[in-house]
């Protein structure tokens, strides 16, 4: 191969999220020569989207919080699905995690004792989220990646060279992961800019790449998210679990056109706003699930009181779990009770006098008069059901973070388990910090465990290039861009918040269909920051997504969180038991096998009242009392 | 309401370009962004163009819209009138690397030079106590999104490569001036914001403020604040011991 830039590092993150840049500043911490591989420029990542907090049982807001109950509203949130393990070392970890910021710069807003604040959030018991405004995405990635500096600093100090121990390389694609013998020994991509390749020779890479929104057409993912670590996790032997679980954000922009699906926090509503129909009726009491029942205020004068005293009040149902309020926009909207734009209301502007608004939620208000000339003091916002996040990922060892592939490390979005079939907001951060610091912790104890360093082997490299290269070889095929419409609108219209059995059938045939249109696309123009040439080579990524999800919701026979059946409304405790795991076949299918779930440890179990396990286990996995 | 928009973006690389004109559909609500993703689509796949959120959060759309610096993810259609030309060419003040694209590492290689948050040495994790209205000035300049829109407009380095070397630039002065007013930071900021990221250069014409997306009063809140903290330090040394003694933690 001509053209190949080499560099060897212990541990390759790649993405520069929240998830991968915690698990580089580990994996240097603890020694380790450290690379960063993402796909735009350094604090760009879609990590800065996220508005409304980072969960943590600090108790600063209500000393009655602790890790239990946050515990115990992780596991309620994902219908007892997740894996518990990952759940418990969520909820234990996650104050540490937040504190560690400060030490890196970050700043929170206060209490008026001076502590991190805390606000209410959708299926959290406390308030519970440490938050800056509605900007805490940026606020989590402009704190890390200043700590990356702060490193680089140190390094610096002591070598001369910033980037000695610890590189960025941005705007780079890694496109394969390589492998000598079952382990990792490097990962393959290109420069965006100038479309040369690049290899890293390294024993642990972790795969911090986010989610797969843009397999959907409306979705509040960003371009990057089209499912790279997914899909590079499958290429190199790894599992998927959870693939059919897709959060649809219940609120995202229905209007302009332009930016429908664009994110609209649920700090709106954890601060006062309500959801009403076109009939003016705040229609979520009419949409409060039995397992939620007696959480949940039943008119609107005890949901209001809870604002003001939530110890004596239950929770207002616009604040349930996401899963259940996109359902119920979703219910009102083809009832004929939606707004001119197909979604429903979520009103402020009655509930908050006009500074309060613009003091907590001052990016909401900007994004909407800026993008829809709506001033959300004085008026209601239209909103809808927006694809946001997946619960699926790779699967892990809770611990440590390792996939079954030895050297390969999942954390953050691309990992499945820790959300079970439905992610509560604000889990999303702390999952970032908690599993990215024990993947980078995981890396560098495995690099440490290796008697031998894997090679990599040049036949690999060749094959690598020729692949990437592929889409330049033939001449009068479709180009990447239509195909991409087509995959994201079956995907909405087939695989979206409510399946049909037929409807699935129907989207893995397209799929099918698609597989052999990709392999024949053309890309014009020449490798220097050629865009068409990346989406050919992320779309690869998303067709397989996209069959892990039309595959594993085909066949989970059940509704749960991010995946209702029309054909089985209803939950199934024998389907609790069983995730659903995707692998690729000899030749790239996708095969889906089931596996049982580790049964909880019994100190958690204990941690819910038996009336309560009984809405989700079995007889036999009930505790014996 | 869809008609034909006329737009003129400039192409090219580092060995220079022109100014194309296209012809492109433009629909009811869009932003300028849009419209350059329908050419990428149907007339030109190989246009570059940075760009993530779409959503003015992420600060990676930047570019010069009829000569104005902005996001082109934040720039309404409806602000031009149909038949107005619409010109799109890429940061002046950093180099091109093709089409709307520059090279930004220089706001990457100043972000370097400025020492880190430091942490106060007697104060463990979970100990941090903070006013709101303490942490309310620092929160300010942390809104920025590093479009370096205010880096291109800064008159001190738009066609004058030769200050680069000395003079950081609106963003990084702010996040110096956003340090010492970090109430636990614990280390001395004035002195290398003159010396080193040259806060002289700076002669407050806030045209860096009138650019910023996300309304930060720059130049008000964070430059004249801080070239104030210098002057007065430069005649009275006691100053600098008061910043210090009252920015303990209580
Ligand atoms: S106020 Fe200062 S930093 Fe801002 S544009 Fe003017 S000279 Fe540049
Ligand atoms: S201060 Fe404003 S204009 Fe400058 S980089 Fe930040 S957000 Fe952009
Ligand atoms: S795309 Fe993120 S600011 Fe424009």
């Amino acid at each position: 191969m001509t053209e190949l830039e080499r560099h060897t590092y212990d541990v390759v993150v790649i993405g520069a999220g929240g998830a991968g840049l915690r698990a580089a500043i580990e994996a240097r911490e603890q020694g380790k020569r450290t690379a960063i591989v993402c796909k735009s420029l350094f604090g760009k990542a879609h990590t800065v989207m996220a508005e409304g907090g980072c969960a943590a049982a600090m108790g600063n807001a209500n000393s009655n919080d602790n890790w239990q109950v946050h515990y115990r509203d992780t596991m309620r949130g994902g219908k007892f699905l997740n894996n518990w393990r990952m759940a418990e070392l969520h909820a234990q970890e996650a104050p540490d995690r937040v504190w560690e910021l400060e030490t890196y710069g970050a700043l929170f807003d206060r209490t008026p004792d001076g502590r991190i604040s805390q606000r209410n959030f959708g299926g959290h018991t406390y308030p519970r989220l440490a938050h800056v405004g509605d900007r805490t995405g940026l606020e989590l990635i402009r704190t890390l990646q200043q700590k990356i500096v702060s490193l680089q600093q140190e390094d610096f100090e002591a070598t001369g060279d910033y980037e000695a121990n610890l590189k960025v390389y941005a705007e780079c694609t890694v496109t394969e992961l390589l492998k000598d013998g079952d382990a990792i020994s490097g990962a393959f991509g290109y420069w965006r800019e100038s479309g040369r390749f690049i290899l890293f020779d390294a024993p642990a890479v972790v795969l911090a790449t986010g989610g797969v929104g843009k397999s959907f057409k409306v979705t509040s993912n960003s371009w990057e998210y089209t499912g790279d670590g997914h899909a590079l996790a499958m290429r190199a032997g790894a599992t998927l679990i959870n693939m059919e679980f897709i959060q649809f954000h219940p609120t995202g922009m229905v209007w302009p056109p332009s930016v429908k699906g664009i994110l609209v926090t649920e700090s709106v509503r954890g601060d006062g706003g309500v959801l009403k129909n076109s009939e003016g009726k705040r229609f979520m009491f009419e949409y409060v699930p039995d397992v939620f029942r007696e959480q949940y205020a039943e008119t609107e004068d005890e949901a209001d009181r809870w604002y003001k005293d939530p110890d004596n009040n239950r929770r207002p149902p616009e604040l349930l779990p996401r899963d259940e309020v996109a359902r119920a926009i979703n219910s009102e909207v083809k009832a004929g009770r939606g707004t001119p734009h197909g979604g429903v209301f979520l009103d402020v502007s009655s509930r908050l006098p006009a500074e309060e608004i613009t003091r907590r939620l001052p990016s909401m208000h900007h994004q909407f008069k800026e993008l829809a000339d709506v001033d959300i003091t004085a008026e209601p916002m239209e909103v809808g059901p927006t694809c946001h996040y997946v619960m699926g990922g790779v699967e892990v060892d809770p611990d440590t973070a390792s996939s079954v592939v030895p050297g390969l490390f999942a954390a953050g979005e691309v990992a499945g388990g820790m959300h079970g079939s439905n992610r509560l907001g604000g889990n999303s951060l702390s999952d970032l910090l908690v599993f990215g610091r024990r993947a980078g912790m995981g890396a560098a104890v495995y690099v440490d465990s290796l008697q031998e360093r894997p090679k990599i082997d040049e036949a690999d490299i060749d094959a690598a290039a020729t692949e990437a290269l592929a889409p330049f070889e033939l001449e009068g095929g479709e180009n990447p861009y239509s195909i991409h419409q087509e995959l994201q609108q079956s995907m909405n219209d087939l695989v979206g918040i409510i399946r049909k059995e037929e409807e699935m059938e129907q989207a893995l045939g397209r799929l099918a269909e698609f597989r052999g249109r990709i392999a024949k696309m053309t890309v014009e123009g020449h490798r220097q920051f050629n865009p068409g040439w990346h989406l050919a080579l992320d779309l690869r990524n998303m067709l397989t997504v996209s069959e892990c999800v039309a595959k594993a919701a085909l066949r989970r026979q059940e509704s749960r969180g991010g995946h209702t059946r029309d054909d089985y409304p209803g939950m199934n405790a024998e389907w609790r038991k069983k995730l659903l795991v995707c692998a690729l076949d000899a030749d790239g299918g996708v095969n889906v096998t089931e596996e049982q779930q580790i049964p909880m440890r019994e100190d958690l179990l204990e941690l819910f009242e038996l009336d309560e396990l009984k809405k989700y286990l079995t007889d036999e996995e009930l505790p014996a009392k | 309401m869809s008609y034909k928009g006329k737009f003129r973006v400039w192409r090219g690389d580092s060995d220079g370009g022109e100014l194309k004109d296209y012809e492109v559909e433009v629909n009811e609500g869009e932003v300028v962004l849009d419209v350059i993703h329908r050419l990428q689509a149907t007339q030109t796949p190989d246009m570059a163009v940075r760009w993530n959120c779409k959503a003015g959060k992420c600060g990676s759309c930047s570019a010069e819209i009829n000569g104005m610096p902005k996001l082109m993810c934040m720039c309404r259609m409806n602000t031009f009138a149909e038949d107005e030309v619409v010109t799109v060419t890429p940061m002046r003040t950093f180099p091109v690397i093709r089409d709307l694209v520059t090279d930004v590492s220089f706001n990457y290689q100043k972000a370097r030079e400025i020492p880190a948050f430091k942490p106060p040495a007697d104060v463990k994790p979970g100990d941090y106590r903070m006013q709101q209205v303490d942490v309310e000035r620092s929160q300010e300049f942390r809104k920025c999104i590093e479009c370096f829109l205010c880096q291109d407009t800064c008159h001190v380095i738009r066609d004058h490569e030769e200050n680069k070397e000395s003079f950081s630039g609106p963003r990084f002065l702010m996040r110096i001036a956003e340090l010492d007013m970090h109430p636990l930071d614990a280390a001395d900021r004035q002195h290398a914001a003159q010396e080193q990221h040259g806060l002289g250069f700076c002669n407050i014409t806030k045209c860096c403020t009138e650019v910023c997306p996300e309304h930060i009063k720059i130049t008000d809140n964070a430059l004249i604040p801080m070239k104030e903290r210098v002057a007065d330090r430069k005649y009275d040394p006691i100053v600098w011991l008061g910043n210090k003694i009252r920015r303990r933690p209580a």
